[in-house]
């Protein structure tokens, strides 16, 4: 078996010794074509692994910014299928960067596993990052993805001790998504020391790539987490980016698109002068 | 004996929550612990007899248990056919069945060492138990509730307010209950070390269905014991409403493997063919919510839709995943009532008994004036009268087209 986009990412990561960034949009987010323009130009502006959000109804791991992009996306028609064929087109024309979905399970469920995960891996979709599904229930889907070669990035969080970790990474694969606070996306700036030996910790237990997310707004702040993490994820923060450059009716005005770009330029700048 | 446990609705959920391919545990990493050990905790409460002790004293010093089974003679003469009995829920402390639930939870919350409590509320009545055993047991109380709700449900609002809580407007999504559990889920996973979440119905992860069902169960409990001494013998059938599915299940499991029919009644809004009301079973799919796998009401895609009923205390597009395991293996019949049938019930009921139903449980009577005429007079009904109708009145007057 070739090995994944995802592994190789890391493997580059550390000949390079620095940090990658993980940026989060919404898919549809605030329109289809803006969302696939920004999507499309995330590699050159810095991003080293892109997390496509699967807009859900009800988002209740996530803070007002993703649950806002959520509802624009929504009122945009936006649908699974439609986030899945946006993946397609991208990988058109890039076929190394890491492209992981992360959402809510229903969408999914509703979808159809098998088919989710068929159409999935098809496209080039590398790994998925489903919110409410906890390793007790990894017969839904991380199981199942294993058999389509489709990564199952699980999440640690500050209530995770050592024999819960050992339980999440059974059936986690891809990278373990650290998240830094007890709380919802866009929330607080994390305190970096208990971060620092959470990671410290778990690197006893598993070599796994580790990224942290969750109150990382600003390049400085990545680059703090870039010292010692395998990668910092942005999200809420390009989010507020895009919101702030929305006109009435939620239209992406004239400079959108190189708003975010600059932005992730910046935070990429910050993780990779890290080290 | 065992013979009849293979043969059992009861039995469930199993060791990870399900009942048949419902319930589960969806949650959000940061909470599993808590979950986990809100599984352990209640594991050794319910084997305790010092909680049992503590449960059943509160319940009947402090809410008043138990309440009457009390035979509607009025309402069965009208009818003409079955004997009707109304389990008196709404003489309750609070004034419905949600404050049974709390208690055993606030007991739960203060056993974990938990310090602060939340809660989602639709119609008021559960935010309103929770206040009330909050100020009982001097614990702070927030409580997350559709700006929709408040606006419809006022009194209750500043009952509330009376009783210490802090009532936090929701004004994401539809404004109503689901936006509510989506906030006190953020409330919760931020507030992790301190707070226990009081979830208002039988839903949600494992193992808060079984405990919210088994805490309820004294409604059952009671009703059996009570239609024993009373006619020597169990019901033919019982009746009670749906939204998350709480008074119904609290009626309904202590019955479920005995011979009698039950009848479980959703609110159907404008009617199941439309796209406003609140019918789970007859109206939606199995999907996955709230920390379980249920029947939702949701479109093509997945997304949840919003549910309507005149009663905020059934609009909820989603259903306890108990009533979704026993509506496929066919236990209890899901019927619909819709907004005008609820409030035809609601006159009906205050008129010939004295006695104002909430909208909730205004549903049931109705699905008792339709069966009830077809049944011989023999037949004996037992109607789950979930809670009092005084917090409706604005929302009744206002379909009736009366100022007050």
């Amino acid at each position: 078996m070739p090995i994944s986009r995802i592994e190789q990412r890391f493997r580059n990561l550390k000949e390079d010794n620095r940090a990658g960034l993980i940026t989060f949009i919404t898919a549809g987010d605030p329109d289809q074509e803006t969302s696939l323009n920004i999507l499309k130009g995330l590699p050159c502006a810095g991003a080293d692994i892109i997390e496509l959000g699967m807009p859900f109804s009800d988002p209740m791991a996530d803070g007002p910014a993703i649950q806002e992009a959520s509802i624009r996306a929504l009122k945009n028609k936006m649908t699974l299928s439609k986030t899945l064929e946006m993946v397609g087109k991208f990988r058109e024309n890039d076929k190394e960067t890491p492209i992981i979905l992360m959402g809510y399970y229903n969408p999914i469920y509703i979808y159809g596993v098998d088919k989710f995960l068929g159409d999935a891996n098809r496209v080039g979709v590398d790994g998925l990052i489903i919110v409410d599904l906890p390793p007790e229930e990894d017969s839904e889907l991380a199981i199942p993805a294993k058999h389509a070669d489709i990564a199952m990035i699980h999440l640690a969080t500050p209530t995770t001790d050592k024999n819960r970790l050992e339980r999440i990474l059974e059936n986690g694969s891809g990278f373990l998504y650290y998240v830094t606070i007890a709380g919802i996306t866009g929330s607080a700036k994390p305190d970096l020391s208990p971060v620092k030996g959470a990671l410290a910790g778990f690197r006893e237990i598993s070599t796994i790539p580790m990224a942290i997310g969750f109150g990382i707004k600003s390049p400085e702040d990545a680059a703090r987490f870039a010292e010692f993490a395998d990668a910092v994820v942005v999200g809420s923060a390009i989010v507020d980016v895009i919101k702030n450059n929305l006109e009435q009716e939620n239209l992406a005005n004239s400079v959108l698109e190189s708003r975010v770009l600059s932005f992730v330029g910046e935070l990429a700048q910050g993780v990779r002068n890290a080290r | 004996m065992k013979e009849k446990q293979v043969n059992s609705y009861r039995t469930g959920p199993d060791e990870d929550g399900h009942f048949g391919i419902f319930g589960g545990r969806y949650v959000a990493e940061t909470l599993m612990p808590l979950i986990l050990e809100v599984e352990k905790t209640y594991k050794q409460a319910k084997n305790d007899p010092a909680f049992k002790q503590e449960f059943h004293e509160l319940l009947k010093e402090y809410v008043g248990r138990p309440n009457p089974l009390y035979f509607a003679k009025r309402m069965t003469e009208h009818l003409g056919g079955a004997k009707i009995y109304f389990k008196r829920e709404e003489l309750n402390h609070t004034g419905a069945h949600k404050i049974n639930n709390c208690i055993g939870q606030i007991l739960l919350a203060r056993r974990m060492g938990k310090t602060r409590i939340i809660a989602e509320t639709g119609a008021g009545q559960h935010g309103v138990a929770t206040a009330t055993v909050c100020a009982l047991f001097g614990m702070p109380c927030v409580v997350y509730m559709g700006a929709k709700d408040m606006e419809r449900q006022k009194p209750n609002v500043f009952r509330m307010k009376l009783l210490g809580a802090e009532v936090i407007p929701v004004t994401s999504g539809s404004e109503s209950l689901k936006d509510s559990m989506n906030e006190a889920l953020r409330d919760w996973v931020t507030n992790v070390n301190d707070t226990f979440y009081i979830i208002g119905t039988a839903a949600g992860p494992h193992p808060y269905p079984e405990l919210v069902r088994d805490f309820q169960s004294v409604i059952g409990n009671e009703a059996r014991t009570q239609i024993l001494e009373k006619e020597g013998r169990l019901p033919d059938s019982l009746v009670a409403c749906v939204g998350g599915g709480s008074n119904a299940i609290g009626l309904f499991h202590p019955f479920l493997d005995d011979e009698v029919d039950i009848y479980a009644v959703e609110a159907a809004g404008h009617g199941v063919d439309t796209d406003k009301h609140a019918a789970s079973l007859s109206g939606g799919a199995p999907g996955v919510l709230h920390g379980n796998r249920t029947y939702l009401l949701m479109d093509d895609d997945g997304q949840i839709l919003e549910a309507h009923s005149i009663s905020a205390g059934l609009d909820y597009p989603g259903i306890g995943p108990e009533h979704s395991f026993l509506n496929d293996v066919g236990r209890v019949n899901y019927v619909p009532i819709d907004d005008n049938e609820a409030l035809e019930a609601f006159q009906l009921c205050t008129r010939l008994e004295g006695i104002i139903p909430a909208l909730e449980s205004a549903h049931a009577i109705a699905y008792v004036m339709k069966l009830a005429p077809t049944l011989p007079k023999d037949h004996i009904m037992i109607m789950g009268l979930s809670g009092r109708g005084d917090k409706d009145i604005f929302t009744v007057a206002k379909a009736l087209g009366e100022e007050i």
